[in-house]
């Protein structure tokens, strides 16, 4: 559906649109509905089989043959090849869209979409794509699905196009247009026609409507067409691209803030994560727990085993691994820092140097035997579904990972807060920790008080390594990354304090972002550094230091 | 790697080394090969591998049977990720063990920290990592691949094929990234990249939070140019970087990254579906469809007992540098480190993409350079691979005090910097 050539230069011409536009309706009653002469031919399997001939040459031509059919039924197989699925059996060269199901692939006929058996995965080749192929295809089937049944992909074709605007897919687009009902499309394959206007060879005037739209558009998208097209725009045009460019930027720096706020707070959250466990063994108990980036390192191993053994047994419930782990990382690593508690640190209550050595030893220990048992490669923990991608919140993108994560953080930070402050045994561990005589002196068994606290911090740093795995790599070395920047923020909040930390890891997490994009992330690092450093010289009790009787003089 | 593998191997190397320990009473019969990779610390991930290479390889040559009629024996050593401990263990290995060869290290500083020791003692070091160039010396052969086996081709691939006009580089905060980035920009510019449209970042070591980074990639890459990643990220920060891209939505089809650090080995560990159609480039990949590559790995999983184990680039570069040192010794007649050196220049052995590699005088050897894009079951899909091999050149042509100097060890000059201005020895690295 080529441009006329004798296009009128002033193309809102009523009568030639009408024309058009009757004639496109048509065309696309007729691709709809019944196949018929009007179009161009039909995708046949030969032309499919195509496909697997050769080199990423030949393939790019044939994909230009298919597209040239103007065939909708072409749009899965083109998928399917873009994906990496579309595979050729070797003994005659039929090709085939595959799901693999054991030791089987999954036939499904490319054309048709019917299923067509099962067999052996050594019997085909994938067939090779690469990334200027993917980029041809995805402008084809965007093309070819602007008028699709189904919305979300008629938005996605539309968005397709804004992203890789087209001179040639305008008429098509008019055609879209004009047939569209839902809202949210018609805006999309309007800006999409915007797009492609800015970038044909139309007349300026015709471009002066466009570029309005995707000024008010905005986005990155809009002032990446508008950048590209600064360059070669007519002279009539250029105050108005200039000015349309100049209102995006600033609009877009504001929503950069307050991404780089969001940023921070997501880095602080994981700080808080990683931190409040050290909050309870170090900030409550006041043990140097250098060990403590261990216990997240076997939080995040947990995980893994429970994803492999979700993985072989019972794939269907993939999507629950975290929260399955949960509660499987809490008592590994809350037994594991109760046998620390018990063999080690109880012997050295009150000798912090000797506790501090102790620990980085015991540190050393397990991240070798995690090495010995596991590998020294790092593990693959999956992301479930509802953890991937990113939503768009006006101008900013967040990610589900990220978000989740901080959810995750508060929930456990007043859970927590709850357990120390209105239960039993979370009065016991603030008496102990205040004054411990006076504790025994009620009763109060202060040993396993002190071993209940300790597999606590430990156990909720086991959790931390459940979320951790998610955004982390799960290595033997997974803890020594956060080890400093805990006791960073421990320190940084007050110690013994759990508000402290919560204030103190999320104002380093928006410190930190707010420099690097100015210092970049090591010098970013190091201000950040410096400038505790300097704090705590000013008040060495951090943020909100304990008053009164519960300081130990 | 499975549990039963890594046993074996430990048991493995724990009877080289108690054999090595008595045997050196007996060193007559034998002739021994030291192994410096780092079997635990940071490094451990993708040292281990290598030692792992290095056995079979000195395995396979004694099934032959060994070298000048005796058996080869390995000495391995764990210098735990430390990079002085690097310079400990390659005296310990060269004055106690009296190895022939030492075949070892990964990352540049432990590199740089057993040269004077190498020098000193006068042995040899067979270097198997890709680096960032601007060395030469007599004691070090390099069969990794210098900056214009890698990064330039890469960076001509993705101008050429992908037209890329503006470039992000991106690295890790180190000597390598430093140094490789700093050739590339030199290179960007010369062929006619405004300043403006090359974008440089560095980020520490096991970087995991990168959604800023990644935001100012987007940001950078919406100018209306086309946009690549030149990715000079090391080893663990990898996985974050690619899952930040995937999870912001940035596609190879969009803002493609090219990756001079990941292989298979690094893939293994990694959920690759955020990663499909990121491109890496390299000398050699395990999918390169040639009978010695066949063979190659079909011996590695036997070696192994695991038909999972990945094989990547700096295992071919040991395969390569070790039957090198075999010929080389063969045809000097002798293990005598100052004759080995002499005589290593000019041999050629076949490597594992089909062709010959050989040494050159300037210590480098001559391979060919492919460019895969990464596929879902962690393997490359062959894109590009230059029609020929390309010499490894030590001192890079696009940084001004560097491109005066060559280097040549035969024996007239045997000089690894000399300055072709000034017509002297000596100059930048002496």
């Amino acid at each position: 559906m080529k441009r006329p050539s004798f296009f009128p230069l002033l193309s809102w011409c009523k009568p030639m649109l009408k024309a058009i536009q009757l004639f496109l309706v048509a065309v696309s009653l007729a691709v709809a509905f019944v196949a018929t002469d009007l179009r161009a031919q039909d995708a046949t399997p030969e032309m499919i089989n195509e496909l697997a001939l050769g080199s990423y040459d030949q393939t790019e031509e044939t994909i230009k043959k298919l597209a040239a059919t103007g065939d909708t039924a072409i749009v899965p197989a083109l998928e399917a090849l873009s994906e990496g699925d579309l595979y050729v059996r070797k003994a005659d060269g039929q090709v085939f869209i595959v799901k693999k199901s054991g030791k089987n692939y999954k036939l499904t006929d490319p054309l048709s979409g019917e299923v067509a058996g099962e067999e052996p995965t050594r019997n085909f080749e994938k067939i090779k794509v690469k990334n200027s192929l993917r980029r041809q295809i995805r402008s084809v089937v965007g093309g070819l699905t602007l008028q699709a049944k189904d919305a979300s992909t008629r938005l996605a074709a539309a968005n397709t196009i804004i992203k890789t605007p087209d001179e040639d897919a305008i008429d098509a687009l008019n055609a879209a247009i004009e047939k569209e009902q839902n809202a949210n499309v018609l805006a999309a394959l309007e800006q999409a026609r915007a797009a492609s206007i800015i970038i044909s060879s139309r007349a300026p005037e015709e471009k002066v409507e466009a570029i309005t739209r995707i000024k008010n558009m905005g986005g990155r998208e809009a002032l990446s067409l508008l950048l590209g097209f600064q360059g070669q725009a007519d002279e009539s045009l250029k105050p108005q691209i200039d000015a349309a460019i100049e209102s995006i930027n600033s609009d877009l720096a504001m929503w950069d803030a307050a991404q780089n706020i969001w940023y921070g707070i997501s880095l602080g959250s994981v700080l808080l994560l990683a931190a409040i466990g050290l909050a309870i063994t170090f900030g409550v108990m006041g043990i140097i727990n250098m060990a403590h980036g261990e216990m997240v390192m076997l939080g995040a191993y947990s995980t893994y085993v429970v994803q492999e053994i979700i993985r072989n047994s019972a794939p269907h419930l993939f999507d629950w691994s975290l929260a399955i782990a949960l509660p499987i990382a809490f008592v590994v690593s809350g037994a594991v820092g109760l046998v620390i508690e018990r063999l080690v640190i109880r012997f050295l209550y009150g000798r912090p140097l000797e506790t501090l050595l102790a620990t980085w030893g015991i540190s050393l220990i397990l991240q070798q035997a995690v090495r010995t048992i596991f590998g020294p490669t790092n593990k693959e923990v999956g992301n479930p579904s509802w953890m991937s991608g990113a939503f768009e919140l006006g101008g900013l993108t967040i990610t589900w990972n990220r978000m989740w994560i901080v959810v995750f953080t508060i929930g456990v930070f007043f859970a927590l807060l709850a357990l120390l402050k209105r239960s039993p045994i979370g009065l016991q561990m603030r008496a102990v920790t205040q004054n411990r005589r006076m504790a025994s002196s009620m009763g109060i068994r202060t040993p396993w008080v002190d071993a209940a606290t300790f597999a606590l911090g430990s156990g909720i740093a086991g959790i931390a390594g459940v979320a951790l795995s998610q955004i982390d790599n799960v290595s033997p070395n997974l803890g020594q990354g956060y080890i400093i920047d805990s006791f960073m923020v421990v320190v940084f909040g007050g110690v013994g304090n759990l508000w402290g930390t919560l204030v103190g890891a999320l104002s380093l997490g928006v410190l930190n972002k707010f420099l690097e994009p100015y210092a970049g992330a090591v010098l970013g690092k190091i201000i950040v550094l410096v400038l505790i450093i300097l704090f705590i010289q000013k008040r060495p009790r951090g943020l909100f230091a304990l008053k009164g009787r519960a300081v130990e003089s | 790697m499975n549990f039963k593998s890594k046993l074996t191997g430990l048991a493995l190397a724990a009877a080289m080394s108690t054999t090595a320990l008595s045997g050196a009473f007996a060193a007559d019969d034998t002739i021994k090969i030291g192994i410096l990779h780092s079997l635990s610390g940071t490094m451990a991930i993708s040292e281990t591998t290598l030692k792992d290479a290095m056995l079979m390889l000195i395995d396979e040559q004694n099934k032959k049977g060994g070298v000048l009629g005796k058996k080869l024996e390995a000495v391995v050593v764990d210098p735990a990720s430390d990079w002085p401990l690097f310079a400990e263990k390659a005296r310990e290995l060269i004055e106690k063990d009296k190895v022939s060869a030492v075949f070892g290290c990964w990352t540049s500083v432990s590199r740089k920290s057993v040269l004077p020791v190498f020098k000193e003692l006068n042995n040899i070091l067979f270097y198997p990592v890709q680096y960032e160039g601007e060395e030469s010396e007599r004691n070090v052969f390099y069969t990794g691949a210098a900056p214009n086996q890698q990064a330039i081709p890469a960076v001509d691939y993705l101008m050429n094929e992908e037209g890329v006009e503006r470039w992000v580089l991106e690295g890790t905060d180190y000597v390598y990234p430093q140094t490789t980035n700093k050739i590339l920009k030199a290179y960007l510019m010369s062929k006619g990249v405004a300043e403006e449209d090359i974008m440089v970042n560095y980020t520490p070591f096991g970087f995991s939070d990168w959604q800023a980074e990644v935001s100012a990639i987007k940001n950078f890459g919406s100018a209306g140019k086309k946009t690549a990643v030149v990715s000079t990220v090391n080893g663990d920060a990898n996985v974050p970087f690619y899952k930040e891209l995937g999870n912001q939505g940035i596609k190879a089809e969009d803002i493609p990254v090219v990756a001079f650090s990941v292989g298979e080995e690094e893939l293994a560990g990694i959920d690759t579906a955020p990663l499909v159609g990121h491109l890496a480039a390299w000398n050699y990949f395990e999918s390169v469809d040639t009978e010695a590559n066949g063979e190659f790995i079909e011996q590695w999983h036997a070696f192994t007992g695991n038909d999972k184990r990945v094989t990547n680039d700096p295992m071919e570069a040991h395969y390569i540098g070790f039957n090198m040192w075999v010929k080389a010794v063969e045809a000097a007649g002798t293990t005598d480190p100052d004759a080995v050196i002499d005589a290593l220049p000019g041999i050629a052995v076949p490597n594992l993409s089909g062709g010959y590699s050989a040494m050159m005088p300037n210590h480098h050897i001559t391979k060919p350079v492919l460019i895969g894009e990464i596929q879902e079951d962690g393997q490359f899909d062959i894109v590009s691979q230059t029609p020929g091999l390309v010499p490894g050149d030590a001192w890079s042509d696009y940084l001004p005090d560097s491109k005066v100097l060559i280097s040549d060890w035969r024996a007239p000059m045997s000089c690894g910097n000399f300055n072709v201005e000034t017509g002297k020895c000596g100059g930048k690295g002496s």
